[in-house]
């Protein structure tokens, strides 16, 4: 059974002020019951509560330090708290719940912390979730467990330094040996990536053949020939540790493919609208935060002997930030909603996360602009927010990819 | 050996709560509304001393409009077996609480009754402990030995069963509801009483004059000599 953790002195105080900060953490709570039944409102409030107790107290020392906190394992409570295998069945650890549930717990941690929000994402979403969708029971059986407990942590490589957005043409070779395959090549902008213990990499089985050459493979770390190069000095999502990945000769067993060999295509493609749906989240929780913020703020700060709130350019941008919110919010439930329904369509999966992330980093400037001189100070977290929301315009499918599938989808449908 | 608990929906403790304008109450309307924090304590309490195998099962009861019954699900999702939910539109006062509470206690017969803050034990003529920061059971013996956070210290009592335990804050850390225990809850039972069918009438027997903020806190003044002093002391303060 999990205890929360008093995270200032344990005087009387403190623990009727279980949150470390402000009461700001309820001073913004929106009603979102009509997007969600009884269960999934005590879901959430239950990982909001987690969430400010366990992880929002330390997230604006992740920033600074560029590492998550040595004091406190922080996967292993998440594990506890049974976040990580919300997609996976039942028998490997997890809860056998739909994107609905898994999206709840995304806007809730990154609420707390974007970057532990974004590495919370890819263990979750692109590594549990990828195994679960396309392993087989073998492969699930061997790595699902730890991952879901948090005693592993997992990470997702498609990207290279030379293939972003064309990640199609990656160079990552993986030449096909006796009982395997050996692999060469590099990746790029691996999140966990130097911490993780199990990854799921893509790369190509036939350089020749396009798309149709790629294969998805289980690597572990401690494989000889694998090795995580610097971990990168990032604007924003610091302590959400990523890095480079260096193959030179690293021999993969056959029994690592993941899925066909020369399907990987399919395991990547389809598995990204998912990605794109959960990360969705993400930025939506960076908006409830910033909310957060803001309202408790223009409450109490007076000019001209009145609170700031007061006035009508500030009530303005409140608004445009609570609407903007909303809107992305409906749009990724709903698209949640049908994705557990079997109906996954790849320009609603691109297009929340897209409509999420853009509106997020206007969110994050207003609230820093709500809090004048003090929002561009780094003592508030503004500063943060913004740097954070940032991210979900790049990662996941830039904006343009995101414009370009939707476009292209639509211009050919009839 | 079952444990009954008492659990009560009411402003959540964040909340800064504001008084309304017509002075009758505090505002409730679209305010957020949780578990209290004693009652919170109260359940982890009772599911500690049901998972160290000392009791069979735990009741969770809450009193109230229909909205209880979320605060009920809370508790079962924490862990509580079943739930009981006694209907009630119009404020309870405590009086009431306790007459209701009582012919729960007659229908359920549990062992303990652990409470967050309730009178109770006067109705039911059973030893309590109050203010407890430390609960051991000794089921053999049909005792429990209750420590209490007093004035002067901690106080320990030694209280024969079936006993009424009402807690502190420091008594224990209340543990979440995680999500596979929120799922289970939902097939647990919970059974509704209205205070008529407990044979109970709800008479307010206290009647609200009027419901104001605490004053504001004055600044402090420094006074320029102890002869000052002693005079504000004496003729201001009224405490000399």
């Amino acid at each position: 059974m999990l205890r929360r953790r008093i995270t200032t002195a344990r005087s009387i105080f403190s623990t009727i002020f279980r949150i470390n900060s402000s009461n700001s953490h309820y001073a913004a709570s929106y009603s979102t019951s009509f997007l969600f039944d009884d269960t999934q409102i005590q879901f959430k409030e239950s990982v909001a509560q987690f969430a400010a107790e366990n992880i929002a107290p330390h997230a604006s020392k992740i920033d600074h330090t560029n590492y998550f906190p040595k004091e406190v394992n922080l996967w292993k409570s998440m594990g506890e708290f049974n976040l990580h295998g919300i997609t996976a069945p039942e028998e490997y650890g997890g809860l056998g719940l739909g994107y609905l549930y898994h999206c709840i717990a995304m806007e809730e941690i990154s609420r707390a912390s974007g970057s532990v929000g974004l590495s919370y994402g890819a263990h979750s979403n692109l590594c549990i979730n990828q195994l679960v969708r396309n392993g087989n029971h073998a492969q699930k059986q061997k790595y699902l467990p730890q991952l879901i407990s948090g005693d592993h942590v997992g990470a997702l490589a498609m990207s290279e330094p030379n293939s972003g957005s064309d990640v199609v043409s990656m160079k990552c070779k993986a030449d096909r040996v006796d009982g395997g395959y050996v692999l060469n090549g590099n990746k790029m902008w691996c999140t966990n990536g130097p911490v993780a213990q199990t990854l799921v990499v893509y790369a190509k089985t036939d350089i020749t053949a396009g798309s149709k050459g790629i294969t998805a493979f289980i690597i572990e770390k401690g494989m000889p020939g694998f090795s995580t190069a610097q971990k990168l000095d990032k604007l924003g999502m610091r302590g959400s540790d990523t890095c480079e990945l260096v193959f030179e000769n690293c021999f993969v067993p056959e029994e690592n493919v993941l899925g066909k060999e020369g399907k990987g295509v399919y395991v990547m493609m389809s598995g990204l609208d998912l990605e794109r749906l959960v990360l969705a989240a993400g930025p939506v929780g960076i908006m409830q935060s910033c909310l957060d913020v803001v309202l408790p703020y223009v409450r109490q700060r007076e000019q001209f002997g009145r609170p700031i709130g007061e006035f009508q350019f500030i009530q303005g941008k409140v608004a445009d930030m609570y609407t903007s919110l909303q809107s992305s919010r409906s749009y990724v439930y709903s698209v949640a909603r049908d994705c557990d329904n079997g109906k996954v369509d790849s320009k609603d999966c691109a297009g929340v996360i897209l409509c999420a992330a853009e509106r997020a980093t206007q969110v994050a400037l207003q609230a820093i602009q709500c809090l004048g001189g003090n929002g561009y100070v780094n003592e508030y977290p503004t500063g943060r927010l913004l740097r954070d929301a940032k991210l979900y315009e790049i990662g996941a499918g830039t904006s343009e990819i995101r414009r370009m599938i939707i476009g292209r989808d639509l211009f050919k449908e009839q | 050996m079952k444990i009954m608990v008492t659990i009560k929906r009411v402003i959540d403790y964040a909340v800064k709560i504001r008084v309304k304008p017509d002075k009758t109450g505090v505002v409730t309307q679209n305010v957020k509304m949780s578990m209290n924090p004693f009652c919170e304590i109260a359940l982890e309490e009772a599911l500690r001393i049901k998972e160290s195998g000392l009791a069979s099962e735990v009741i969770a009861v809450s009193m109230g409009p229909s909205q209880s019954i979320d605060t009920l699900r809370t508790g079962l999702a924490m862990g509580a077996d079943r739930g009981i939910h006694v209907e009630a539109n119009d404020s309870l006062y405590p009086l009431s609480v306790a007459k209701i509470l009582k012919k729960l206690v007659e229908i359920e017969k549990p062992g303990l009754l652990i409470l967050g803050k309730q009178m109770i034990a006067g109705l039911l003529n059973w030893p309590q402990g109050t203010f407890a920061s430390k609960v051991v059971l000794d089921k053999e013996k049909q005792v429990v030995t209750v420590d209490r956070e007093v004035d002067d210290g901690i106080e320990t009592l030694s209280l024969n069963l079936p006993a009424v335990i009402t807690t502190d804050l420091r008594l224990n850390q209340p543990r979440y509801a995680t999500l596979p225990n929120i799922m289970k809850a939902k097939s647990k039972p919970i059974k509704k009483y209205t205070p008529e069918e407990l044979n109970v009438e709800i008479k307010s027997d206290l009647e609200i004059v009027e419901v104001t903020e605490p004053p504001k806190r004055k600044s402090g003044v420094i006074v320029s000599s102890v002869d000052e002093l002693i005079d504000k002391l004496k003729n201001e303060a009224n405490v000399i």
